[in-house]
């Protein structure tokens, strides 16, 4: 379905056109968070590989000591983030199109909430303390 | 529904999610090696026993693929959003893209660690 040869006959109306926004009023923020954190895990995708790599076989000391280097542990932090989000957003999709009951499907959006952001801060926690030593 | 062919892209639209929905509950594993790597010396020896394990290996090796295609996949669908790429050959070839280049990423990822991990 391409959107080069509809232009004109597009339903949105102008004034939708002009705020830029869908029926939702605000429907477009996740759609656009979705890409964003793609876009930035594509980005961190090498350095945390790498970071991974360099891990390989080696002891929990050695993970300890290149885990809380301080660029380390920030590009691990934003990786995180980034995914945590992104499957949260990418999850809440699969469940409104696939879960139909309105209570079954609140209740699962909830779960997801609580599962990636429980994952997020887990993993977040941890690198923290393996920064700071405690 | 017997009226439509099954194609490459929407059999690719299912992987991606499915990749997708592998991949939300692999970072509990990603949490697990970090919190073990915090705990100490002990809980990243489980870890680390596991991820060595037959079992272990295979899940690690089917989580990178995972990962390597449902990126690539997704670069694909960035694409379609930028409104590139919907000619009929230019969509077979980035389905084709993302499903060959994921298997390739997989396999050089792999040699590399076995090369320098000397799979340890």
């Amino acid at each position: 379905m391409s959107t080069a040869d509809t232009p004109k006959r597009s339903m949105r109306t102008p004034l939708g056109r002009v705020r830029n926004l869908g029926a939702a009023h605000s429907g477009t923020s996740d759609f656009w968070r979705q890409r964003l954190t793609a876009v930035a895990m594509v980005l961190l995708m090498i350095p945390v590989i790498v970071v991974i790599m360099m891990l390989l076989g080696r002891n929990q000391a050695y993970a300890k000591q290149i885990l809380g280097s301080l660029p380390i542990a920030i590009i691990m932090v934003l990786f995180i983030i980034a995914s945590a989000w992104h499957m949260k957003i990418g999850m809440q999709v699969v469940i409104e199109d696939y879960v139909h009951n309105e209570k079954l499907k609140l209740a699962s959006i909830m779960l997801n909430n609580f599962f990636s952001i429980a994952v997020a801060l887990a993993s977040i926690y941890a690198i923290l303390q393996l920064s700071s030593g405690v | 529904m017997q009226v439509y062919r099954w194609t490459l892209t929407m059999a690719l639209s299912i992987v991606h999610r499915a990749t997708g929905i592998a991949l939300y509950v692999g970072t509990l594993l990603l949490a697990w090696w970090l919190i073990a790597a915090a705990s100490g010396p002990a809980a990243y020896s489980h870890v680390q026993a596991f991820t060595g394990s037959i079992i272990g290996r295979l899940i690690m090796f089917g989580y990178t693929w995972a990962l390597m295609h449902h990126m690539l996949s997704g670069i694909r669908h960035f694409v379609w959003d930028l409104g590139y790429g919907f000619k009929a050959n230019e969509r077979e070839a980035l389905t084709w893209g993302a499903l060959i280049g994921g298997i390739v990423l997989t396999v050089l990822i792999w040699i590399i660690a076995y090369a320098i991990g000397g799979g340890r």
